[in-house]
């Protein structure tokens, strides 16, 4: 059985010692983790990553395998879910054109979502896998240095682990870390390269993209930490057995987050596609009623509890609900906790962390706020004006900031539309709140 | 082949010129920022359109032609090897642009 999942890509790759894992979990440590995997636990597991000769050989074997991640089908953990090896042809290939710069490759944990913590667990666990990831994902590009910006949490432990292949003089590729900047939009990958080269963790304009000018000139990848880790296994043991798990349509696993009403709040590693139902029941089940639940991400949207549960949990499964995988979060509302009340907290937080540059944003997230607020507590709030708003802010930022706040509100208005009308008679439903969001900065 | 007025929404500080100069492109939201329908720009505003992108106090407007962008940079390198490329009206760059542009936009 393993032999018939596992398929070595075609190019020369190093003899492996470790095994592909022939199931769940692949990125995450089987069982109880007692600390992060150092690198000889990590090589005994998966074996050696692939090594590149020079010149022209070692040129045909990196295109080979940013073609096999294309067959995986891979596509980005971050939440956005752009193909991965497009990502890495382009950046590829703008580095190969005459005079162009040598690319730079960052690995993105900023994981700045409060609700989500999954970025954080694989970090904190298997930080030899995203860095082997992200070194591959240099070699492939032709990149130098690989730049690991992770959450603060883990800073220490990505530290170690960097120093521990150093002394083993395990890289080829120069590897830095840097802690991110702590703000929601300090994740958007423009924002990201902003944060390295100027200190400032604001979202860029675009054009130029990443892939053509990015990081001081040069062509840079951005890529979420989890798909880093994901390119190191399929570029061991190739696209079939990336495919054995997931749909035929969205192959792979991921890691998702649970919170909220379950009895074990926790990280886990799915086949995309599982029932959302069952990923709950991974997470000890239901602690009570649900009323409904958040899927995605704070950008993603609500769904009605009795719709969502039995619906595979991929872009296409969910697709009808208007919802998506996103970043991986499951967030339970207990049938005790208000809806509207939880999304008008969210959207204060995401107002609060706007970055502030575009208008539509500043003002109108924060108007939108505003109308949520007083309508959540039953004080008179106008609707039309709230779905005006609406309409104004939707897809006019430079990153997806206000459109993933519009998407969340309109599925509240949605999802919770029988409770409007008891809030505009004064009265809330909720007792309980389920959603963290961190105490917005001044200004 | 069609060529779109976009704004770049961080240079934008709502100076409000675009909407008194385009009016029929161009609308504000409740906070003075500018709206710009997401179809193409009609071939007898484009003119205007061009005035408009160039008056912009912060320069956040720009005129983009993603389906003809080859043609439109093979234009400009033709441009710029022609004497006396200054500003205004005169400047044969931007007529030659407006001369292949019109080929290529439809209404």
């Amino acid at each position: 059985m393993h032999g018939a999942m596992t398929q070595h890509p075609p190019q020369p790759v190093g003899p492996a010692s470790g095994r592909a894992p022939d199931q769940l979990p692949r990125l995450l440590p089987a069982g109880l983790a007692a600390g992060p995997v150092s690198l000889a636990a990590h090589l005994a597991r998966y074996g050696p990553p692939p090594s590149f000769g020079p010149g022209q050989s070692g040129q045909r074997a990196r295109q080979a395998l940013i073609a096999e991640v294309g067959r995986a089908g891979l596509t980005g953990r971050g939440g956005a879910g752009f193909p991965t090896a497009r990502k890495l042809a382009a950046v590829a290939r703008q580095g190969a054109l005459p005079g162009a710069r040598a690319p730079v490759v960052i690995a993105n944990g900023t994981e700045g979502e409060p609700a989500s913590a999954k970025d954080k667990v694989l970090m904190a666990t298997s930080p030899q896998l995203v860095l082997d990831g992200a070194v591959l994902a240099a070699e492939l590009t032709g990149a130098s240095e690989a730049i690991i910006v992770v959450h603060r949490a883990v800073r220490e432990i990505i530290d170690d682990a960097a120093a521990e292949r150093r002394r083993a003089r395990f890289d080829r590729v120069r590897i830095r870390v840097r802690t991110a900047a702590d703000r929601f939009t300090g994740g958007e990958a423009s924002a990201v390269a902003h944060w390295i080269e100027r200190g400032i963790a604001t979202p860029t304009a675009t054009p130029p993209r990443l892939a053509e000018r990015g990081l001081a000139g040069a062509p840079t990848l951005v890529q979420n930490v989890e798909t880093l880790a994901h390119i190191a296994l399929i570029t061991r043991y190739g696209a079939a057995w990336f495919r054995s798990a997931g749909t035929s349509a969205e192959p792979g696993s991921m890691l998702v987050t649970v919170m909220g009403a379950v009895c074990e709040p926790c990280v886990l590693e799915i086949g995309i596609g599982v029932p959302v139902g069952y990923v709950l029941q991974l997470a000890g089940g239901a602690a009570t009623a649900l009323r409904a639940v958040l899927l995605g991400g704070y950008f993603g949207v609500w769904a009605d509890a009795g719709e969502a549960l039995t619906r595979p949990f991929s872009a296409e499964g969910l697709a009808d609900l208007g919802a998506g995988p996103g970043a991986g979060l499951i967030a339970a509302l207990p049938a005790d906790a208000c809806g509207l009340w939880e999304t008008a907290q969210v959207v204060r937080y995401l107002a609060t962390e706007s970055a502030g540059q575009c208008g539509p944003c500043l003002f109108g997230l924060d108007a939108i706020a505003g109308e949520l607020e007083r309508l959540a507590g039953g004080r008179s709030a106008d609707l039309g004006m709230l779905r005006r708003w609406l309409g104004q802010v939707d897809g006019r930022g430079a990153c997806a900031h206000p459109s993933g706040t519009v998407r969340l509100v309109r599925s509240a208005l949605q999802v919770f539309a029988d409770e409007l009308e008891q809030h505009a008679a004064g009265w809330c439903c909720g007792i309980n709140s389920i959603l963290p969001v961190r105490s917005g900065r001044l200004r | 082949m069609i060529a779109r007025l976009r704004v770049d929404p961080i240079a934008c500080e709502g100076r409000a010129v675009c909407t008194e100069m385009l009016p029929e492109l161009i609308t504000l939201d409740d906070w003075g920022f500018p709206i710009i329908g997401d179809g193409p720009v009609p071939r007898r505003l484009l003119g205007d359109v061009r005035v408009t992108v160039r008056a912009c106090p912060k320069l956040a407007l720009r005129i983009s032609d993603e389906g003809s962008a080859h043609i439109v940079r093979r234009v400009m390198i033709r441009g710029a090897q022609l004497p006396g490329t200054g500003s205004g009206r005169g400047n044969p760059r931007e007529q030659i642009l407006e001369e292949v542009l019109g080929d290529v936009i439809q209404d």
